[in-house]
């Protein structure tokens, strides 16, 4: 077998830390956080 | 009397929905002020399908988080809210859906309500529709189809998803005049198919998350390696079938207990006469099973 499924949930969950903190750090949680505070048009169907 | 030794998740798993639903929208006076919160919570998502624009919400929706990154001038991918989907998946896979999903639980207590039930077994094939709608409308879409100033629609959130008018446009109208006034073409599109989806999952068992829920497609695909897991002992397993026919999610544990489609939602351990299923948490493979084809 290519990969033994707990090699494989370690490298995803390491992969899933990196990808998260690389986003930290060049700033997507500031987009994510100025759109989920304000009211989301599209969301409710006005456009 | 339930004599069975039944796992405590299965067993008050409609009091963890509900504990799960008011922790994601925990911000109750919003509702009658018709504000939303803006605390630091709003950096995270949280695990379920949950509007944003929730007055309660506690955190931002992932799948529309994630299109308000790709949809930005700034990005072109999310690796934040991909990191953050991917340890969601991997921890817990669909138990998301089946636990803590405010939008899976509405579906549910839709389909207590009294009327002909119809099986979804021989629309298997519907299923997926939901990894088109991933694709399509929550990358592709917001990536391609930009404007001038290089910014895409969240088009899941704004053509197809029904939280929205649900969590947000139904609460938020009552209060708030101006948005009420606002609410036009879209809105009723975006009613309709809220409508749909309460009168399906009135005959049907979950058909939003079944068919076209792109966060329930995500973590379909890291459900065979997510660390919370379904095992079924070959030992005490009689091969009687009653798990296949209690699963309201067409899958038949026996032969794939982490299928794609498993929300964990424990029907078949209160089916299962033997006591053969059980949840394994941990690193490796905890399923038991010799059989491992659909």
């Amino acid at each position: 077998m290519f990969m033994t499924k707990k090699q494989a949930q370690l490298l995803l969950l390491a992969a899933g830390v990196l990808m998260l903190l690389f986003g930290v750090w060049r700033g997507e949680a500031d987009t994510v956080f100025s759109k989920a505070i304000r009211l989301c048009m599209e969301c409710v169907g006005i456009g | 009397m339930d004599k069975k030794k039944l796992d405590p998740l299965a067993r008050f798993r409609g009091f963890i929905q509900a504990g799960a639903t008011l922790l994601t929208n925990i911000h109750l006076p919003n509702f009658a002020k018709g504000t939303l919160y803006q605390g630091s919570g709003k950096y995270v998502c949280v695990p379920g399908l949950n509007c944003y624009s929730c007055p309660g919400a506690a955190g931002a929706c992932p799948v529309g988080a994630f299109q308000a990154v790709v949809g930005s001038s700034k990005f072109r991918f999310s690796y934040y809210i991909t990191g953050i989907l991917i340890l969601f998946g991997v921890l817990l896979g669909r138990f998301i859906c089946g636990f803590l999903c405010p939008f899976g639980w509405f579906q549910e207590l839709l389909h207590k309500i009294p009327s002909p039930k119809f099986s979804t077994k021989k629309l298997k094939p519907l299923r997926y529709l939901k990894y088109a709608v991933l694709l399509v409308m929550v990358v592709l879409l917001p990536l391609l189809a930009v404007n001038e100033l290089g910014m895409g629609d969240p088009f899941f959130c704004k053509y197809l998803c029904p939280q929205g008018v649900l969590e947000g446009a139904i609460p938020l109208s009552l209060t708030n005049a101006g948005i009420r006034a606002s609410l036009g073409k879209l809105f009723t599109w975006k009613a309709c198919i809220l409508l749909a989806v309460i009168v399906g999952s009135v005959v049907f068992y979950r058909p939003f998350c079944k068919w076209l829920c792109p966060l329930g497609a995500f973590y379909a695909l890291l459900n065979k390696v997510s660390l919370f897991q379904m095992r079924v002992d070959t030992h005490k397993c009689v091969s009687c079938g009653a798990c296949a026919r209690a699963c309201k999610m067409d899958v038949d544990i026996t032969k794939t207990p982490n299928h794609a489609e498993c929300i964990r939602c424990g029907m078949c351990m209160k089916a299962c006469p033997t006591d053969a299923i059980q949840y394994k948490f941990g690193l490796g493979d905890k399923s038991n099973t010799e059989a491992t084809k659909e």
